[in-house]
């Protein structure tokens, strides 16, 4: 086990994410009109699935874990670039980007 | 005991950004509150023992992703205070279900023990290795197919919002296959003896030939034979 880590234990770590996670959860539902504020609620959510995987993995002296941290920040980046071209692109086309207004596709 | 100290810092500030963005009233100071969390969030991995990713995430998420999302805020001229609407309605919800959340997770945390070493072996590396040298030798070798994997997401990515974002403008010049394919020497090249001390300008310009090139160059025109697409997009939008 990594020393600074081995001080401080998992159990925190654990917690901090936990707390980041239903904060995430909780913008989501505070902010449903505001996609922009909605999409960095879903990066807080990824971040603390991060912060998991990096004390496990630190706790275990397993590697693993921050390699996923490093696909998971991919996909992360790729998420976040694609949302905010359809953002860009929706209000380009309609002018606003109410959430409740995205009911184009409803049959 | 200063590694405690540093963790409480950090992992109160990055909660305490972390509500800022969810609750604040202007997107641009959201995202600013997110560029701290992300600092923060770095600084935690960096007490875990985390340095490359750590120094990952301050570039690609403070570098990149915030980044956008700042242009993107500011970019779009948004009547924020109408986005904020229904904040109150939908805050006794949120709250109820992120408490509910909240308490299951610290059940699950508290009756959680980890298993015993040795029932999973772990992926061990030469603990001499930086943390950086050692990821390095993990994804290169068990990790490869999943790391070429990653890069083409992210090729994905870039393709598709470039095709979102990309529209064809008046004054574009899109390359034109089959014009390019159709053309011929005769409509290209016009070959003129050019008298010793007469101007270029005067036998027409050096834009040849002379009767094509301005219909073809004129801007909006995509050359002959396609049908105008700024019009039918103009028409949808």
């Amino acid at each position: 086990m990594n020393p600074a880590i081995a001080s401080v234990g998992l159990g925190p770590y654990l917690f901090v994410s936990a707390a980041l996670l239903v904060l995430g959860v909780f913008g989501i539902f505070l902010n449903r009109k505001n996609i922009i504020v909605l999409l960095m609620s879903m990066e807080l959510i990824l971040l603390s699935a991060n912060l998991n995987l990096v004390a496990f993995s630190s706790a275990h002296g397993d590697l693993s874990g921050q390699v996923m941290v490093l696909f998971v920040l991919t996909i992360a980046a790729a998420e976040a670039a694609i949302g905010l071209a359809i953002v860009t692109v929706y209000f380009r086309n309609r002018g606003s980007i109410q959430v409740e207004d995205v009911t184009m596709m409803k049959g | 005991m200063m590694a405690q100290l540093v963790f409480y810092v950090f992992a109160a500030v990055l909660l305490l950004s972390a509500a800022m963005v969810i609750s604040a009233r202007n997107p641009v100071h959201a995202v600013l509150f997110l560029i701290l969390g992300f600092f923060n969030a770095a600084g935690l991995f960096l007490v875990a023992g985390a340095e490359f990713l750590a120094m990952l995430l301050v570039i690609v998420y403070v570098g990149a992703v915030a980044v956008l999302f700042l242009f993107v805020v500011m970019m779009l001229d948004i009547d924020f205070s109408r986005l904020r609407e229904g904040f109150q309605r939908y805050a006794p919800l949120g709250l109820c279900i992120g408490g509910v959340l909240l308490a299951e997770l610290l059940m699950a945390f508290s009756n959680w023990r980890m298993a015993p070493a040795g029932v999973v072996a772990p992926l061990t590396v030469d603990p001499a290795l930086t943390n950086t040298a050692a990821l390095g030798t993990v994804i290169y070798t068990h990790y490869v197919l999943l790391f070429q994997a990653c890069g083409l997401v992210l090729l994905v990515a870039m393709i598709g919002a470039i095709v979102l974002t990309l529209r064809s403008t008046a004054t574009g010049r899109r390359q034109n296959i089959g014009r390019q394919h159709a053309r011929t020497r005769e409509e290209t090249l016009e070959l003129v003896n050019l008298p010793l001390g007469e101007n270029v300008f005067e036998q027409g310009g050096f834009l040849r030939p002379k009767g094509s090139y301005y219909e073809i160059a004129a801007p909006g025109s995509y050359g002959a034979g396609e049908p105008d697409k700024t019009e039918t997009e103009e028409k949808g939008a």
